[in-house]
């Protein structure tokens, strides 16, 4: 497959954004997370520290975490991203959202987005993780406020959240 | 930061990807979270970047008494509880042991072997299991012992049109058993001693170390210095030791100390 540029160097790429079909014109040079921040609009998703340490950055991509500042958006067509803004429906909150609000599992709330979607990923791999588990499944996701007793807590609500509901 | 322009293709097969990779300012990308990183800063800039996930290259597939593992299969896959391949204990240890969920996600085991790092996880694994890899290039396919691919940091045997395309894993015999221990570094999470030990049942054993020296490697000084009982230290210091950086001192301890664990846990696996 080439892709071709329309001459000042941008490619099409089609993919799927949050369940909707969406079409970014990038530069190859393009990383994922600047086509969903200054693209889209998706601002949820945060950049930390630019260097694929911190997973600020953090989305899914066919539902596994992946740090967005580390992906080129043009290797991801026809694939299928969410980000924070696609993971509840719009009116109510994930599970997950809902149980970081309700365990303090964050302060300033920079990390959380990232937090969350890897959370996404290790619930779906794990419905029960035990604490460690939880702190494996979180080894990629900084939080500078030192609120990682509250992400825990928060982890294991949401798994156990998930668990009732299904 | 964003990388220096660079065109892209994705071609659909090995043989279009060799065509691509003639220019030699082109650069094969495969998990991407070795050479992005590296472009980002602008130590890599490729003019043209050839994308090889079009490529039928991921996947385990027990042949024989061979594991074939695809270039492009993720360590993620690699550790999936669908993958079902009777792989060596250290390699499991090196996988899980590399970055984070979402680098494993990511990262494939072709392209962290491709990368050439000299702190890689994974390739002390594949040496102490006693791999090859096919190696394939419009001249034709090639098979290489691991450690003999490996030139120095970031350099590998790879020629400009050529693709590191299988793992190829020996399944574990009867009665051997083999693990891997790093001690990473709590900022960077790469290993600053990172030892694998495959111990068979005959006693011998293989051993291969990272994260030491300019490179990943097989340390049969080592490995004699195991079966003869006789100080590891002295063994370790054979070999060209480069501390990257911290206490050379520091680093060699815990090199000691990995190779000791690793075989005390090869040796418990080879039992049960």
């Amino acid at each position: 497959m080439r892709f071709m540029d329309d001459g000042i160097g941008l490619v099409q790429v089609g993919l799927r954004v949050n369940g909707e079909e969406t079409r970014l014109d990038v530069e190859p040079r393009t990383l994922l997370v600047h086509a969903l921040r200054d693209d889209l609009g998706l601002t949820g998703t945060k950049i930390g520290c630019d260097t694929s340490q911190c997973g600020a950055c953090t989305v899914l991509v066919e539902g596994r975490a992946f740090k967005s500042c580390t992906l080129l958006a043009v290797r991801l067509a026809g694939a299928e991203v969410t980000t924070i803004e696609g993971l509840g429906d719009g009116r109510l909150l994930h599970p997950i959202q809902e149980a970081f609000a309700e365990h303090h599992g964050l302060q300033c709330g920079f990390c959380t987005p990232g937090m969350i979607l890897a959370t996404a990923d290790l619930l779906d791999r794990d419905p029960d993780p035990d604490n460690e588990a939880i702190r494996r499944a979180l080894a990629g996701n900084l939080c500078r406020c030192t609120g990682y007793q509250g992400i825990l807590a928060s982890v294991r609500a949401a798994a156990e959240a998930s668990r009732t509901r299904s | 930061m964003i990388p220096a322009a660079f065109d892209y293709v994705r071609p659909d097969s090995l043989e279009e990807a060799f065509a691509e990779l003639a220019d030699p300012e082109a650069k094969a990308i495969a998990g991407g979270h070795s050479l992005l990183p590296m472009m980002k800063l602008r130590l890599a800039r490729p003019s043209r970047l050839v994308d090889l996930a079009g490529l039928d290259l991921s996947g385990v597939a027990v042949d024989g008494g061979t594991i074939r593992i695809g270039a492009l299969t993720t360590y993620d896959e690699l550790l999936s509880p669908r993958n079902v391949a009777p792989l060596p204990g250290a390699l499991c240890d090196a996988a899980a042991e590399v970055g984070d969920v979402q680098v494993r996600n990511a990262g494939t085991v072709g392209g962290a072997l491709a990368h050439g790092d000299p702190a890689s996880d994974f390739a002390a694994a594949v040496i102490a299991a006693g791999a090859t890899l096919l190696l394939r290039s419009p001249e034709g396919d090639r098979e290489v012992a691991v450690e003999a691919f490996f030139l120095g940091p970031f350099t590998t045997l790879l020629a400009q049109q050529e693709l590191l395309v299988e793992l190829r894993v020996p399944v574990p015999a009867a009665g051997e058993g083999s693990a891997y221990v790093a001690f990473a570094d709590p900022a960077s999470g790469y290993p600053l001693a990172g030892a694998a030990v495959c111990a068979g049942s005959d006693g011998r054993c293989m051993v291969g170390l990272t994260g030491i020296a300019a490179q990943p490697q097989r340390a049969t000084v080592v490995e004699e210095a195991i079966g003869a009982g006789t100080d590891l230290g002295e063994a370790l210091d054979t070999l060209g030791l480069m501390s990257l950086d911290g206490d050379p001192e520091y680093r060699r301890q815990l090199a000691i100390v990995a190779v000791e664990r690793a075989l005390d846990v090869a040796r418990r696996r080879a039992e049960s």
